[in-house]
């Protein structure tokens, strides 16, 4: 059994040959919070009295839903055979949207713990992590957890990882985040098995940005790994992309507190702060060097971040625009991948154009706005960005369907992604189906284990980005995941399809769909809104539209009867309050011409659920 | 009738003194009486009023001590009213609804009425209504009750057809009916029946039977209610678990069409939205009277009450109504004083739905440029609107609560 380190390595001062960086590669709920917080106990870098659940999660909607979206990286002292060890362990986001970042996080380290719930086996994105791992050159580390629970299937799954990684079943470690089984073993493993960092002290300094956020007292915090040379405290530092240059107010590690150091060396992580209040400044990917002694070539590998999705945020109470705007102008400092511009609809008022990475991020993201700043929002379905090259050459972006081209079209281009699927062989049938009535062309199919089998498709991102998920999850009864990246664009046969109320377009409504699908999409929307809108006094035609060509149609029968036909013995009360909240529920409408649209269809309209094609109208 | 559910309001002082608003402008109100009687043979699938069959009470609330009872809420309300500076007036009309009044011993009824003429007196030719079941009255009962001072009797008759009766849970024969007609007429009562449409599985040519049944008796006045489906009700719950169909609005607009075509047809005319008679001298009075915003008492457990912008409701459950005038407190569970936006609110929401109509010239500004709207949606007769009132239409009865909305606005 190890011991706890006597003496910890000292920042700046530590030998590269006693590190060990490494992060931990997982599925959301495969526990891997649980086993963090399990080796910051075991270490004592956390007391036990201050040990939270999941130290590492620090926002609450990451503690809610058990998932890590910002990273943080920890240093670890560990003794083997009475040689003290720095361990750095760096966090990882686990979800798909946040491929970018991971792979920012992988490049900081020699190895990775690929971590699987036992009860579960490997899913999607972990997969697609590994493969990015190995792609990397990372030592991986393939550990079970979970063991402890009734529902584990060690051997069968220990089989699965070693297919993928090639080596033996018994080589899996198995551990318990939650018992602490197994954990000391790992920490062992770790030192043993990872490669120590290698590089340059006496290079000019280079060191890589993994992770970059906003502390609202301390301004940008970031997060580096220092691949040459080294920095120090007061040093004037570089950002190698943009050449500007900042004051080094701070530099430190986390053990997990932030704790200042007198710099950092070859093969450490740690933290910068310089004042700056915006985490553009200080972009993941990019590589630090210093002013003074600059690094002529930058670490490879960095890229701007780019949104993918797309989706217009209005406020329910048109009053809250202002507050929607500064708590957005605020998330922006913590989110370089976040991007936005004010938009009208003509329906939902003042708003902006959101862009996100992907549909997670859109998720948080409104969530936050919601929880953090006490707005009640109304996002817009989500779009991709479509490329549109007019007849005379001109190329218009679109990321809102209301900004579709009406003139002469000579090519829409798409972007596209590869996808993979994770699912057990029987849903193969189901899967493929699915894939291929979202214009998917299968890439590949590979058996992971004797039941498990991996899919690959080329689609369409728009395909996915609304309801793909869900369907996929439905189809595969929760077992099926699903990881994707870019995969750079196509032209394709897009159309705009267009909603009528009264024969007045409601832009909220309009989508940008296949020709093949614009019917069924025109039928789905109508036929929704038929359901949604409550009758007028006034018959109200839905149409769908692609230009001036009507493909579908529905219509509101006027209402008949509105009225309460008696007076309860004298209870005048009773219908007063029954007109008055009748009176409110009145407020709650936006007009579209004459035509009084609930809000609430608004959001039904633009949400997916399945289970309201099967409810029909009396 | 009282409906199930008491609405939420301030609470009610046990001396039943009133806020002094009520006594405002007092002189120049009408005044009526309504008895609220509490009991029914049987409950029926729809109803969500406050009522008890006739082996659920006990003590002061029994059938049999209620006469008694509700006679002491009468001298109640005679001290409380002249406590609170209200003047002196005569009895405009009184009404006796349930429940079903004539499960009562027309004695009783007459009781509680002598008591309530004794404290205030008649208007000459005041109107004196009861609810009666077509079961419940005899030939002897009903001159009983005209002897007693009672000048009209209201059917509740709700449908000739045997099916949708059952539905309803009415347990009167439909040829009840005619003979307890011809008994009122014999006796000179002014008599009315109520029907009720839309009720699960009555077709149209049902509906029409009914309306055609009703008007061969020759009514004075008819009331026509379309079914409305409480929460808590058994046709409620029935309707949920599909055993019943639900309610449908287009059914009921179509079944007011068909009904208000017939009854012109034979001479009556609507004076409001669910209410027709022969000659505006037949209208119900004291229905009159809610919609008019005059002053009523409300006897009895759960009975509702207006004094010039005071609403008070009394306490549900007969035990409880009757323990509270043996001690010789208010029965009234809760109040409420309306201020004057409220009140103009429930004006309009009343005024508007009787032929009379509303004077336009008395609304606000903004409620009058809504006018015009209402002109273009047909829902508002033109001409009476140039000439100054606001009357509905037939589309505009079938979309009234609509039209109050759009003048409240």
């Amino acid at each position: 059994m190890s011991p706890m380190a006597r003496t910890a390595p000292v920042p700046a001062a530590t030998d590269p040959a006693i590190i060990r960086n490494f992060c931990i590669i997982a599925h959301i709920d495969h526990g891997k919070s649980t086993l963090a917080d399990r080796m910051l106990q075991l270490t004592g870098v956390v007391k036990q009295r201050d040990m939270k659940a999941q130290y590492l999660d620090r926002m609450d909607i990451e503690r809610e839903r058990g998932i890590t979206i910002k990273s943080q990286a920890v240093r670890i002292p560990w003794e083997v055979d009475g040689t003290a060890y720095c361990l750095n362990m760096i966090d990882t986001p686990g979800h798909v949207d946040f491929t970018y970042e991971v792979s920012r996080s992988l490049a900081a380290c020699e190895g990775a713990i690929l971590l699987v719930d036992a009860a579960q086996g490997i899913e999607a994105q972990t997969l697609a992590n590994l493969y990015l791992a190995m792609e990397n050159n990372l030592t991986i580390i393939p550990v079970l957890n979970k063991i402890d629970l009734p529902a584990a299937q060690p051997e069968k799954y220990a089989l699965e990882l070693a297919n993928l990684i090639g080596g033996k079943p018994e080589d899996v470690l198995r551990v318990s985040g939650k018992t602490g089984m197994g954990v000391e073993e790992l920490l062992d493993l770790i030192v043993r098995e990872l490669p120590p960092p290698v590089g340059d002290p006496n290079a000019p300094a280079r060191a890589m940005i993994f992770d970059s956020v906003y502390d609202t007292y301390r301004g940008v915090v970031t997060y580096v790994r220092v691949i040459d040379g080294s920095l120090g405290p007061r040093e004037k530092i570089q950002m190698m992309s943009t050449r500007a240059t900042h004051e080094l107010l701070e530099i430190g590690v986390s053990s997990p507190e932030p704790t200042p150091s007198k710099g950092l060396g070859v093969g450490e992580v740690g933290y910068l702060i310089t004042g700056v209040k915006d985490v553009r400044q200080s972009k993941v990917g990019d590589t630090v060097t210093t002013f003074h002694k600059p690094a002529t070539e930058s670490l490879g590998g960095y890229q701007d971040a780019k949104p993918m999705v797309f989706s217009g945020l209005y406020p329910m109470d048109g009053a809250d625009y202002p507050v929607l705007r500064d708590a957005l102008e605020k998330l922006m400092l913590n989110d370089a991948a976040l991007i936005y511009e004010p938009e009208t609809s003509a329906a939902l008022g003042f708003g902006f154009r959101v862009g996100f990475l992907g549909l997670l991020h859109l998720e948080i993201t409104r969530e936050r706005l919601e929880r953090e700043h006490n707005l009640d929002l109304i996002s817009t379905a989500p779009n991709v960005e479509y490329e549109v090259t007019l007849e005379d050459k001109k190329v218009v972006h679109v990321t809102n369907p209301s900004e579709y081209p009406s003139g002469k079209i000579a090519e829409v281009r798409e972007p596209m992604v590869s996808a993979t699927v994770l699912a057990p062989s029987e849903f193969v049938g189901a899967i493929m189906e699915l894939c291929q009535s979202r214009r998917g062309i299968l890439g590949g199919m590979d058996y992971l284990s004797e039941d498990r089998v991996e899919i690959r498709y080329r689609l369409p991102l728009a395909e996915i980005v609304f309801d793909f998920f869900d369907i996929l999850k439905s189809k595969t009864r929760g077992y099926g995941s699903l990881d994707w990246k870019a995969d750079g664009e196509q032209v394709a046969d897009l159309v705009k399809v267009d909603i009528l109320l009264q024969g007045e377009q409601v832009d909220a409504f309009s989508a940008i769909t296949h020709r093949d699908k614009a019917y069924a999409y025109g039928v789905m929307m109508t036929g929704k809104l038929r359901e949604l809108i409550p009758r007028q006094q006034f018959e109200v035609p839905i149409q769908a539209a692609i230009g001036a060509r009507i493909i579908a149609r529905e219509s509101i029968r006027a209402i008949r009867k509105d009225v309460l036909a008696k007076c309860y013995g004298g209870d005048i009360s009773r219908k007063r309050k029954l007109l008055e909240k009748q009176k409110e529920g009145k407020k709650r409408m936006k007009m579209v011409g004459r035509v009084e649209v609930p809000q609430e269809a608004f959001i039904a309209a633009l949400t997916t659920d399945e289970s309201s094609k099967d409810k029909s109208k009396k | 009738m009282t409906p199930s559910a008491l609405p939420l309001g301030d609470p009610a002082p046990a001396d039943g003194i009133l806020p002094a608003q009520a006594a405002v402008g007092a002189a120049e109100r009408k005044f009526s009486l309504y008895t609220h009687i509490p009991f029914c043979a049987v409950r029926c699938g729809y109803c969500d009023f406050n009522t008890y069959t006739a082996t659920e009470l006990g003590g002061g609330a029994s059938q049999d001590a209620y006469a008694a009872t509700a006679v002491c809420e009468v001298e109640f309300a005679a001290r409380a009213m002249a406590a609170s500076g209200l003047p002196e007036r005569k009895l405009s009309t009184v009404f006796f609804g349930g429940g079903t009044p004539t499960l009562l011993p027309a004695g009783d009824l007459t009781a509680i009425l002598g008591a309530a003429v004794e404290q205030w007196g008649l208007e000459d030719g005041a109107e004196v209504t009861t609810e009666a079941n077509p079961d419940s009255v005899t030939r002897d009962s009903l001159a009983e009750l005209r002897d007693g001072g009672f000048t009209r009797v209201s059917f509740g008759m709700q449908s000739a057809v045997p099916h949708v009766l059952k539905v309803l849970d009415r347990t009167h024969k439909p040829e009840r009916v005619p003979q307890a007609v011809a008994w009122a007429r014999e006796m000179g009562l002014n008599v009315s029946v109520d029907l009720i449409y839309g009720t699960p599985g009555e077709s149209i040519a049902d509906w029409e039977t009914s309306v055609r049944t009703a008007l061969s008796y020759e009514p004075d006045h008819i009331s026509a209610y379309s079914l409305i489906v409480e929460e808590g009700t058994k046709l409620a719950a029935q309707i949920r678990r599909g055993q019943v169909p639900g309610i449908d609005d287009d059914d009921h607009a179509e079944k007011y069409e068909l009904a208000d075509a017939l009854f012109q047809e034979a001479g009556l005319s609507w004076y409001e939205v669910s209410n027709w008679s022969r000659t505006p001298a037949d209208a119900c009075q004291h229905n009159l009277a809610y919609w008019r915003g005059d002053d009523w008492w409300g006897i009895g457990p759960g009975a509702h009450s207006h004094m010039g912008g005071v609403r008070w409701w009394n306490v549900k459950h007969p035990s409880a109504y009757a323990g509270r005038l043996e001690r010789g407190e208010s029965p009234a569970a809760g109040r409420e004083t309306l201020d004057s936006d409220t009140r103009e609110l429930e004006r309009i929401m009343l005024t508007s739905r009787l032929n009379e109509g509303l004077a336009i010239n008395t609304l606000r500004p903004a409620a009058r440029k809504a006018v015009a709207g209402l002109i273009a949606g047909e829902l508002v007769d033109p001409v009476k609107a140039f000439h100054g009132t606001l009357v509905l239409t037939l589309k505009g009865r079938l979309l009234g609560d609509a039209v109050t909305r759009a003048l409240l606005d």
